[in-house]
């Protein structure tokens, strides 16, 4: 690391109607420097990367980009032509990758000029490659990217902003979607790129990777940058009370005892499109006052499991009982009938209907009650008054609850979905993957919601890639590989792990 | 230098203000056409509004026009919202209108007031089985409801006309492709002497006012806007999406077989295999034009049935070429595409950079 700046934001403000989404920030980068973005959810990290990479134009604020010699050149802003041009590259919080083409067409999609029909596709897999081995970052090129896993697109994403020679790369939560041991990989990654004089953001909500691979650290809380340090001087503790302002409170999870037994598999197979989504044979039973981890490698069934549990696969084989009641047709309705509260993964895709606002998201799953309808006519002051009070109890922040759920970040997504399940007192949680993307304060509400309902006496099923995660939450674990669940049998990281990895323990 | 960013939040009144400013322009732009015929514009528009508002005769001709666009366009309207598009209305039209005849001339001879609503129940139904089957195929073949709806169009136009040579066919007619003409009774009631604006068109109002009220305030429409919006986050909400995309398909089919059944029994009066100059298609323009609100299309079908009696009576008037109509339906909806735009858009002019990078 050299003390060259590359990179300078001055100042930057931004508004959405009433939210100020970032209110004067100003930053540096130094070239081959990895800085960690830190901030709870909604704190305005997204956007101000969007307002250096010209998807969103400042109300207020400049920013300064690096020539290859070193000068700082002013960047023109809200154009992402001009900023690739300058060599910044990001990586969105969600992907924007196209699905039918393969990995090689999507790197070099949008950097030929559009009349060149014959492209020379020798040199850029000539160039491809050459980054690939300098940087340690592999994807397969020529598959369709909609069959790749999701570590595989994202350094698809990587290569794509490194095949534009970006000699800056804003990473916005990279490793959400990751599995640990990926996400290590990831930072190796890094760490040889910068070598090479890369400078990197990066956004993580996961202190302990922040620590560990950045090497300054800046934390927004409200808009407002409110503090930063060389990551060789931060420690957990400050950097959590920087960003929300207080201590987390630690989740405090005391010993209960099962009770009877409210979600029982028999047997259950699911006949899927992938790996993923396929399950063999699969037994388990989750009893009230119990959580039941669910811990893999990730795409060894998790969504098969999710599928079935939420009601959208409808199993080739095998029994279901919710309770003492046999599940004979299992859909999304009945599921959700019989008392289950489901978080799904892919929150923006499964979870909220963007268009619509969050008010009507907070109901959609129970359309047919009294409180919402009556004689078939929606409600409006309740809905209106019921999602008050939930944004109010489960500390959903952005627009108001008239504005469209795409407008939240995407933690208060999440939150907006916790309160839709966590609000009808379920017999059992489906929580899927449900930190992911969360801040410290925001994961650990989930954590204390989770037990909360244990303590009710609801059952939960966590699917989690976080080992962490499952070990500080779950009273038994099960490990799924292949589409077939095994009971853990043990609370030892390292036993599980073998077992993830398909090794005897 | 200019760039483009969405816009945050749409105020109200723009959202209802980009589709008039879009009408006055085309209206503008239609102004080069008329020139180049050899007309004054001035004149030109002062005759298409005396054309539409000159009198209580041209008002009700402008009425009795806008009242099929109002239900194809309704039909559109209700199927884009949740994304099944019925590209199918004007076969659906066709579907109604066979039905209208087919109990309506004769074969029940039932008092009025049984007749009319039978006759209405049984246009709509007709059109709504016209849009259900392809509904059916995409929901069970995954078969594309653009391509199978517009078929159907041509399908269905041909069956009519072998109906109307063999068993719809008016014997009286002397060999014209023709229905015998509706009963008496069974006429929907103009609604004022010597005029052809007909209780149809109250119908088509009533529908409309439903249809929004429906759309907006009921667990029903609440259903079919998430099914438009996001079906996997309806379908994983416990919303049934085929029973929803059915009753749309049935609903939007019905209200284009109602277009049908207005036309025949409110106006003609007997099927030809004319009735229709294209008001299933130009229900997808004024669907469009409305920004798929059922109150929408109201005004924009009003707008449209204007454009097309007052550019006829002004054609007459002036002699110059009354496809001038078209000309002006296809630029608004052109200016609505681009005002749409401009609505989620904004378009800026920044300073052009000071340094080049
Ligand atoms: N286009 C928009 N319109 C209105 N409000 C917006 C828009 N984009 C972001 N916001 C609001 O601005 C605030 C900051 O959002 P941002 O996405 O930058 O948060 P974030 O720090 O990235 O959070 P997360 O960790 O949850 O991803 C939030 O309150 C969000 O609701
Ligand atoms: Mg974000």
């Amino acid at each position: 690391m050299t003390d060259q700046t590359v990179l300078k934001l001055n100042g930057l403000s931004k508004r959405f109607g009433p939210v100020v989404a970032n209110d004067d920030v100003s930053l540096t980068l130094g070239r081959g420097e990895v800085l960690a973005l830190l901030g709870e959810n909604g704190a305005g990290k997204t956007t101000l990367m969007n307002m250096l990479f010209g998807h969103y134009l400042p109300d207020a604020g400049t920013v300064e980009v690096a020539d290859p010699g070193g000068t700082l050149h002013p960047l023109p802003l809200g154009h992402p032509q001009a900023a690739l041009a300058a060599g910044v590259g990001m990586v969105h919080q969600h992907f924007a990758l196209a699905e039918n083409i393969n990995a090689l067409d999507n790197i070099t999609l949008g950097s030929e000029p559009l009349l060149s029909l014959r492209r020379d596709r020798r040199a850029a897999e000539r160039k491809i490659k050459d980054i690939m081995a300098r940087s340690g970052l592999t994807a397969p090129q020529d598959v369709p990217v909609g069959r790749l896993s999701v570590g595989e697109r994202q350094r698809v994403e990587i290569l794509k902003a490194l095949y534009r020679d970006a000699r800056i790369l804003v990473l916005d939560e990279p490793t959400a979607v990751l599995t640990p041991q990926e996400a290590d990989t990831l930072f190796a990654n890094i760490k040889t790129m910068t070598a090479e004089g890369l400078s990197v953001i990066f956004i993580s909500h996961k202190l302990r990777e922040v620590l560990a691979f950045s090497d300054r650290i800046a934390v927004l809380r409200h808009g407002r940058k409110v503090g930063e340090m060389a990551t060789s001087e931060a420690d957990e503790g400050t950097i959590a009370r920087l960003m929300v302002g207080a201590d987390t409170p630690k989740v405090a999870r005391e010993a209960a005892t099962p009770g009877a037994p409210v979600l029982t598999l028999q047997n259950v197979s699911v006949a899927g499109r992938s790996k993923r989504d396929t399950l063999q044979g699969v037994t388990l039973t989750v009893h009230a006052h119990e959580i039941l981890g669910i811990a893999g490698i990730s795409g060894n069934g998790q969504s098969g499991l999710a599928n079935l549990i939420s009601g959208l696969a409808v199993p080739t084989a095998g029994m279901i009982r919710v309770d003492e009641t046999e599940i004979a047709r299992p859909s999304a309705a009945t599921m959700v009938a019989a008392g289950i509260g489901r978080i799904p993964e892919d929150r923006h895709h499964e979870g909220i209907v963007g268009a619509m606002s969050v008010a009507e998201n907070m109901v959609i799953e129970r359309l047919g009650d009294p409180d919402i309808q009556s004689r078939g006519l929606l409600r409006r002051d309740a809905i209106q008054a019921n999602a008050e009070g939930l944004a109010q109890a489960y500390d959903v922040r952005g627009p108001g609850v008239g504005a469209a759920a795409r407008l939240l970040s995407g933690g208060n997504i999440q939150k907006l979905i916790l309160a839709r399940v966590f609000e009808r007192a379920p017999r059992l949680i489906l929580a899927n993957q449900p930190t992911r993307g969360l801040d410290m304060g925001a994961a650990a509400e989930v954590g204390r919601r989770l037990l909360e309902a244990r303590g009710r006496g609801a059952g939960v099923v966590l699917i989690s890639e976080d080992l962490d995660e499952i070990l500080g939450l779950a009273d038994r674990i099960m490990v799924i590989r292949d589409g077939a669940l095994v009971e853990a049998g043990t609370m030892d990281r390292a036993k599980i792990g073998l077992m993830m990895a398909g090794e005897p323990a | 230098m200019i760039r483009i960013e969405p816009r945050e939040n749409t105020s109200r009144a723009f959202a209802l203000g980009v589709p008039v400013l879009a009408a006055l322009v085309a209206l503008l732009l239609a102004a080069i056409p008329l020139l180049a015929a050899g007309a004054n514009p001035i004149t030109a528009y002062g005759e298409m509004i005396k054309g539409v508002f000159g009198s209580v005769f041209a008002v009700s001709e402008m009425l009795t026009r806008a009242t099929p666009l109002i239900f194809t366009g309704l039909a559109a309207a209700l199927a884009f919202r949740a994304k099944l598009w019925n590209i199918g209305a004007e076969g659906q039209l066709y579907l109604g209108a066979m039905a209208a005849v087919a109990v309506g001339s004769g074969w029940l001879d039932i008092s009025g007031l049984l007749l009319v609503p039978l006759i209405v129940v049984i246009g709509a139904a007709a059109g709504a089985a016209g849009m259900v089957a392809p509904t059916y195929l995409k929901v069970r073949f995954g078969a594309d409801e653009v391509v199978t709806t517009l078929l159907l169009n041509f399908i269905i136009l041909i069956f009519l006309q072998m109906m109307l040579e063999g068993p719809l066919q008016d014997p009286m007619s002397l060999g014209w492709p023709q229905s015998a003409p509706i009963l008496d009774q069974g006429v929907l009631p103009p609604l004022m002497d010597r005029m052809r604006v007909h209780s149809g068109l109250i119908l088509a109002l009533v529908l409309a006012g439903i249809a929004q009220f429906m759309l907006l305030r009921s667990v029903w429409g609440f259903k079919l806007r998430a099914v438009g919006e996001n079906a996997a986050a309806a379908r994983h909400a416990g919303i049934n999406v085929k029973r929803s995309l059915f009753g749309v398909a049935a609903i939007s089919g019905g209200l284009a077989g109602l277009a049908g059944v207005s036309e025949v029994a409110g106006l003609k009066g007997y099927l030809t295999a004319d009735l229709s100059p294209g008001f299933g298609y130009t229900g997808i323009v004024v669907a469009m034009l409305a920004g798929l609100s059922p109150v929408g299309v109201v005004i924009a079908a009003l707008f449209i049935a204007s454009v097309f009696v007052g550019a006829d009576s002004m054609s007459r008037a002036m002699g110059v070429s009354s496809f001038l109509a078209d000309l002006v339906v296809s630029m608004s909806l052109l200016c609505v595409l681009v005002g749409g735009f401009l609505s989620k858009y904004r378009i800026l002019r920044t300073a052009k950079a000071e340094a080049t990078s």
